[in-house]
């Protein structure tokens, strides 16, 4: 397989330059690690300050820093945060990750079994009723504020009604269920963060879903299916969407590196300890260490998609196969 | 998304007072929710101390680490001071008072320290508690090695003498006033420490202290858990657990307090004021103000020609409705701040010069400094140039920028033209504080216990990144700070102190703004909560849940 391989080496470079790039422009930003804790505290003296400095390797020329990074990121060690925890990069990233997939895979799955079939029938029944009531509950979705919708949420659901629980991803008590009860409880959890992320989802996917479904619906092939004889609903489900669904391989491709980035504003809403304040804070700290760590996997998890979806798509659909 | 915080929390507190406006009376009609007070009025036996319990506060942030010596946030400082021991603390009316140590006897010239420590402290792993650590803490501190924020103080010591296993000796070169109050600073367990790297340690995520609570578990970003310390040697705290749940947004983390999931939390002014009277509130909660230890100023960098005399900075403090600031920005919830001092601590000087609003006064003050509206745009000018200036402020902090436009349209009243500009802070510090490139900050400082202020207002800290950064220059001020730290005797020190406030109140360098208030809400079934100048955590191992009250059932 000389493509692939070829994919692969060419992944290198590009896996390089982004990390130059990220490297270069988050140190370009105002403040470092020490002076953000340090600046305008009466507390610290100079001596102080040049301590901590000396401890995170900051008093090195920027590129010698760069290089240490590098040298440790080859034999995968993503360092130490320079936040005060001082902890290692990964365990505080694999300590999140899990529950960011989880939303995010959920909220995926939800999504595609929602704006799928709303895809298919507005474009089936263009500009009907349908169709244009669809595309407002979308839109509405879309152009909703999150935090909003999940405030609102919460008050009816959370205070009012005491149906759901209003924060968090388990319930203080969560040690003393039974396993079918923590499984429950983490599910009760789940419902709005959840419910939420996948309702501002549904536009893209489903306009997308319409205007591949249209297209695929004027070619000639369908003509020839409907000439046939065929009924309008094998036409439909099996001439028409199988074709339709190619292009939802790249989204989904593309949406991989997604899985493990979290909205800062959705978790702080739900109090998610999740990758979304991971990065926001690190940021904030200027946490070097943490930023690149979460910048390479997410650089690393791009590529990877893409590479997956161009192969999946080259193994479904035979008229952009290579080489052949 | 940084940049849509201003918008979001606007549009999300427009939303919440609507929202809240309409529910108000279905919280409060939920049975299931006042059962808590159901015996309160069984009779005052039954409202004895007890022990047992929870209580659940809401914190908007994680601690990061819980080792005392790398600590620098004060989430971290929250847990930290209920494991942790100094050798000596405060108490409720800000003196200094036994903890660790007994007692103590400081020499006649004020270089010797001499701590007698208490002989039944265990540490929470059972080791017994000696000299030892005292002298094992104030090495890990200075030693250049330890990444800590708060080496300075120790910094200051001679020699540490052991001279047995409860005595400790301390020696200063010359006599330092705030040397006591530097050993509130937590003392650190050897035997789990010693000859390893504390920035490695174990005791980061699970610490071992001499203190009224044990660590029992820290999940991130979700909650910290610690339990009462049965053999604290001042006695076992009444309540049995207490629970830290992190939820970083203020608006679910006051559903969740409505929910009845949450006993305390800190409250934002406007929810103090408007949002939290109802029946049910009342009912179910106490809210609790005291002065915060922190004031706001407007600074002005006296390196500005427009800056330079000082009747020009009093006519700026006149035009400035200060109480306005306080009843529209702080809906009242906090005080006019007259100097760099606690209004209701012994350091402040009630007598200084004060400037009340009169903005014919100030008009008249500017005319006598030479501004005049002499080509009549409304704006005053001085050799042809318009008095105009920017206020700069930090992004983030609402009321700074509210009081800012209450400034602007104050000073715009006696003719001065003033713009505002926030930044972030990073950008806020790095470009223009270390470059002096300002004409006016509206920043804060928080107010130490110790009054020591040399590092604010002495001649030579002007320079980046120290923190005189108005570059305030009065040989008496510098004097008289110095003879501050070096006196002892509290009566003599207040002398100097009260002398340094009446200069800063006649300079005018900064336009002091206000003093917070710190606004806390609790569960009413907790009792023994008693406000004084020192807030309210003083007495934390003391507060108790009478036995008919309590909520929950606790099993270490």
């Amino acid at each position: 397989m000389p493509y692939i391989v070829k994919r692969v080496l060419m992944m290198i470079p590009v896996l390089f330059g982004v990390t130059i790039i990220s490297f270069a422009v988050m140190k370009a930003a105002p403040g470092d690690p020490v002076t953000l804790v340090t600046d305008l505290n009466p507390n610290m003296n100079e001596e102080a300050v040049k301590r901590i400095r000396t401890h995170y390797g900051l008093d090195q020329p920027v590129h010698i820093q760069y290089i240490k990074w590098l040298r440790n990121m080859l034999m995968l060690d993503f360092g130490r945060s320079f936040a005060p925890d001082n902890r290692p990069v990964i365990d505080k990233i694999v300590e999140r990750i899990p529950i960011t997939i989880l939303i995010n895979v959920l909220s995926m799955i939800l999504i595609m079994a929602v704006a799928i079939p709303i895809g298919v029938m507005s474009a089936v029944k263009q500009n009907s009723l349908f169709d244009k009531g669809t595309t407002l509950f979308v839109f509405l979705g879309f152009a909703m504020p999150s935090f909003w919708l999940a405030l609102l949420l919460m008050i009816l659901f959370g205070v009012e009604l005491e149906w759901l629980p209003i924060s968090g991803i388990r319930s203080l008590n969560y040690q003393d269920l039974s396993f079918l009860g923590q499984i429950a409880d983490r599910a009760e959890h789940l419902i709005l963060p959840v419910l939420v992320s996948a309702f501002g989802g549904l536009a893209g996917m489903s306009r997308y879903m319409r205007s591949n479904m249209l297209e695929v619906i004027r070619q000639d092939y369908i003509t020839t299916a409907r000439a046939k004889g065929l009924d309008e609903r094998t036409v439909i489900y099996r001439h028409a969407l199988r074709n339709a669904l190619l292009p939802v391989i790249t989204l989904l491709g593309l949406s991989v590196p997604g899985l493990i980035g979290g909205s800062v504003i959705f978790e702080t809403i739900f109090a998610i300890p999740g990758m979304g304040q991971l990065f926001y804070q690190s940021v904030m700290m200027r946490d070097y260490p943490t930023i690149m760590g979460i910048l390479v996997i997410g650089a690393v998890l791009t590529l990877v998609g893409n590479l997956l979806a161009d192969l999946c798509y080259s193994a479904a659909d035979p008229r952009i196969r290579v080489g052949s | 998304m940084v940049r849509n915080s201003f918008f979001r929390y606007s549009v999300l507190i427009a939303g919440l007072l609507v929202i809240l406006g309409g529910m108000d009376n279905p919280a409060g009609s939920q049975p299931g929710k006042a059962q808590d007070q159901s015996s309160i009025s069984a009779g005052d036996e039954k409202l004895q101390p007890a022990y047992g319990d929870m209580i659940i506060r809401g914190s908007i942030g994680d601690a990061s680490v819980l080792l005392p010596v790398l600590a620098t946030d004060g989430a971290s400082f929250d847990i930290i001071s209920l494991i942790y021991n100094g050798l000596v603390k405060y108490d409720k009316d800000i003196n200094l008072v036994p903890d660790l140590a007994e007692k103590w006897e400081i020499s006649d010239d004020g270089l010797v320290i001499r701590f007698h420590l208490r002989k039944d402290v265990k540490w929470q792993d059972g080791t017994p508690f000696t000299a030892r650590d005292v002298e094992f803490t104030y090495n890990l501190y200075v030693n250049p090695k330890t990444p800590t924020a708060y080496a300075s103080d120790f910094m200051r010591v001679k020699e540490l003498r052991v001279l047995n296993d409860y005595t400790v000796e301390v020696i200063y070169p010359q006599p330092f006033a705030p040397a006591l109050g530097s050993w509130t600073q937590s003392i650190h367990p050897r035997h789990l420490l010693e000859g390893k790297d504390a920035t490695k340690s174990e005791l980061k995520r699970h610490p071992v202290g001499t203190g009224p609570y044990c660590f029992k578990e820290w999940k991130t970003g979700e909650k910290i858990i610690v339990d009462a310390n049965p053999d604290y040697f001042d006695g076992r705290p009444y309540i049995s657990r207490v629970l830290t749940r992190v939820i970083p947004d203020l608006a679910t983390m006051f559903l969740e307090l409505k929910a009845g999931h949450l006993d305390q939390m800190a409250l934002t002014p406007l929810q103090y004021q408007r949002q939290t009277n109802t029946k049910w509130f009342k009912e179910n909660f106490r809210k609790y103000k005291y002065l915060g230890f922190g004031y706001s100023y407007l600074g002005y960098n006296l390196l500005d020609w427009k800056f330079k005399d000082k009747k020009v900075r009093q006519a700026l403090t006149t035009a400035i409705n200060r109480e306005s600031i306080v009843q529209g920005v702080l809906l009242g919830l906090g005080a006019v701040a007259h100097g760099p001092f606690k209004p209701d601590t012994i350091w402040n000087n009630p007598n200084v010069k004060k400037f009340p609003y009169n903005p014919d006064l100030a008009k008249k003050m500017l005319a006598e400094a030479g501004w005049k509206d002499s080509d009549g745009d409304g704006i005053l000018d001085k050799d042809g140039k318009p008095f105009s200036f920017t206020i700069l402020t930090n992004q983030g902090n609402q009321l700074r920028k509210n009081a800012a436009i209450v400034i602007q349209r104050d000073l715009k009243l006696v003719g001065i033209e003033v713009k505002i500009r926030t930044v972030e802070w990073a950008a806020f510090v790095n470009n223009f504080i270390n470059k002096k490139d300002f004409e006016a900050v509206l920043l804060g400082w928080s107010i130490g216990i110790d009054p020591n202020q040399i590092d604010v207002w002495n001649s030579k800290k002007t320079e980046a990144p120290q923190l005189n950064f108005i570059s305030y220059k009065n040989e008496e001020v510098d004097k008289l700070l110095e003879l501050g730290v070096s006196t002892f005797d509290p009566k003599e020190r207040k002398k100097y102190y009260d002398k340094f406030q009446e200069i800063i109140a006649e300079d005018q360098p900064y336009t002091f703004l206000w003093v917070q208030d710190t606004l806390n809400m609790i569960q009413a079934r907790f009792h023994g909560i008693k406000p004084a100048p020192a807030g309210i955590g003083y007495n934390f191992t003391k507060w108790y849940v009478p036995k008919p009250l309590q909520k929950y059932q606790i099993t270490p």
